[in-house]
């Protein structure tokens, strides 16, 4: 089996087995949902204030909700001894866990993007501020995804998704600072390019290093 | 531990006494003496840790691995002064306890990384995994490094630039640098020698069983 076979493999074999396990699919989303409904109802409905913070609101949900829904990504494989046997494989663990995340993305990342886009189109976001949002969850969830696999196979086995929000948050903030700086100016019409190199830059390095890290991990894990 | 004693009083006299009050900020601004080291030596004891990491993880040498556990506490403790000292500081000089600076923020940062290393290895109960694990995270950790050094320079905040690392034309008066210069070596010999306590502790336990513990205890008495 050559490597981009064993790539695709276990990308439509997680695929499938997210789209059987439908309600665990859809539980980060809806808490993403139901957090993005408490801010008005602690807040108030001054529209004016909700305005201001919206934007910083679906972005820090979304941290929290990938959080939780990170938790699931090695949980079932390490359970049943599926990552053992990656180990064993005779492919290089570092692909079979860039599948891994990729297909968390595919089941999270997405449809938390068109979700937050839509939600920030009823919010009666400015159009544009709304496109850099777009952008800056195109590229930033990737990252959220290829961060906290790390965190993920050092804490794997592990009770208590507490210590892993605690390691991962401090690590994503990087990549918040940036997607905030970006659409705080685009709702003032100045140019985001900077920002949107930086996030990209960080995707880049999180791409090259985080599947190195998170298979390093596993391997501890296992020893 | 002596010399960080001797280093230690030295600077402090020679920062709070025999240094010249600053033009600007008065006499405030000799909580520098604490303030600059402490974040120093939380940069440091990071890279010191990371580059450790680096060593348990490629050449797996198992004294380095006691050597990351006994540096993080000390590390979160220099990180918590030099934020601490700085909003001390901030109050009357800024008008204001903390800011979102980009300085702040990335300490901030820094410290709540020493507190996830540390959670991580109460959270195991093999040692050996627990100090692996926590390396992978230090050096995943360590991209925070060059932002907080250069957050000043690539961001214009509040926080003022370096003042100090021009080593060829430090724009500070001498006078003032010097006893910041004791006080950055007594942090460092203080760090060195709570750390190898630290460690000597932490290989007697983890050897508890051995032969040459008991006699080095029987040797010493039990005062450990």
């Amino acid at each position: 089996m050559t490597s981009l076979s064993m790539f695709i493999t276990i990308l439509k074999c997680d695929m499938l087995l997210a789209y059987r396990n439908r309600h665990d699919l859809i539980n980060p989303l809806v808490f993403f949902i139901i957090v993005m409904v408490l801010f008005p109802l602690a807040l108030g409905t001054d529209s004016a204030l909700l305005q201001n913070i919206n934007v910083g609101v679906i972005w820090v949900t979304a941290l929290l909700a990938s959080t939780l829904s990170l938790d699931s990504i090695f949980r079932s494989d390490f359970e049943d001894g599926t990552v053992e046997q990656y180990t064993l494989a005779n492919q290089s663990l570092i692909l079979i866990v860039l599948a891994k995340i990729t297909s968390h993305w595919l089941s999270f990342g997405l449809p938390l993007i068109i979700i937050a886009c839509s939600i920030a189109a009823f919010l009666s976001i400015n159009i544009h501020v709304i496109s850099t949002l777009f952008i800056t969850l195109l590229i930033g969830t990737p990252i959220l995804s290829l961060i906290g696999s790390v965190a993920v196979a050092l804490t794997i086995g592990l009770r208590g998704g507490m210590l892993l929000s605690l390691l991962i948050l401090p690590l994503y903030m990087p990549v918040l600072i940036f997607s905030m700086l970006a659409v705080n100016h685009a709702s003032e019409n100045l140019s985001v390019e900077a920002e949107l190199y930086f996030l990209t830059g960080i995707l880049v390095l999180a791409l090259t290093l985080a599947p190195l890290a998170t298979a390093a991990s596993l391997r501890i894990r296992l020893s | 531990m002596g010399f960080a004693l001797i280093c230690f009083i030295s600077g402090l006299i020679g920062g709070l006494v025999l240094a010249p009050a600053d033009y600007q900020q008065g006499d405030s601004f000799r909580i520098i003496y604490i303030h600059v080291p402490a974040a120093w030596m939380s940069l440091f004891i990071y890279t010191f840790m990371a580059i450790n990491a680096a060593i348990l993880l490629i050449w797996r040498v198992k004294i380095s691995e006691i050597i990351i556990r006994s540096s993080a506490i000390l590390g979160a403790s220099f990180t918590f002064l030099a934020l601490a000292t700085g909003s001390i500081w901030g109050k009357p000089m800024w008008g204001t306890w903390w800011v979102w600076d980009a300085r702040l923020t990335s300490e901030l940062i820094l410290l709540f990384l020493y507190l996830g290393f540390i959670a991580l290895q109460s959270a195991f109960e093999d040692r050996r995994i627990a100090a692996k694990t926590g390396a992978v995270l230090v050096l995943v950790g360590v991209v925070n490094i060059p932002i907080i050094k250069y957050s000043v320079e690539w961001w214009s905040t509040l926080h003022q630039p370096a003042s100090i690392s021009k080593l060829d034309a430090p724009s500070i008066h001498i006078d003032m640098l010097i006893p910041l210069l004791l006080m950055a070596i007594a942090c460092k010999a203080y760090f060195f020698s709570v750390m190898l306590i630290r460690c000597r502790r932490e290989i007697l336990a983890y050897e508890s069983n051995t032969a040459w513990v008991k006699e080095t205890l029987i040797r010493n008495g039990d005062h450990t």
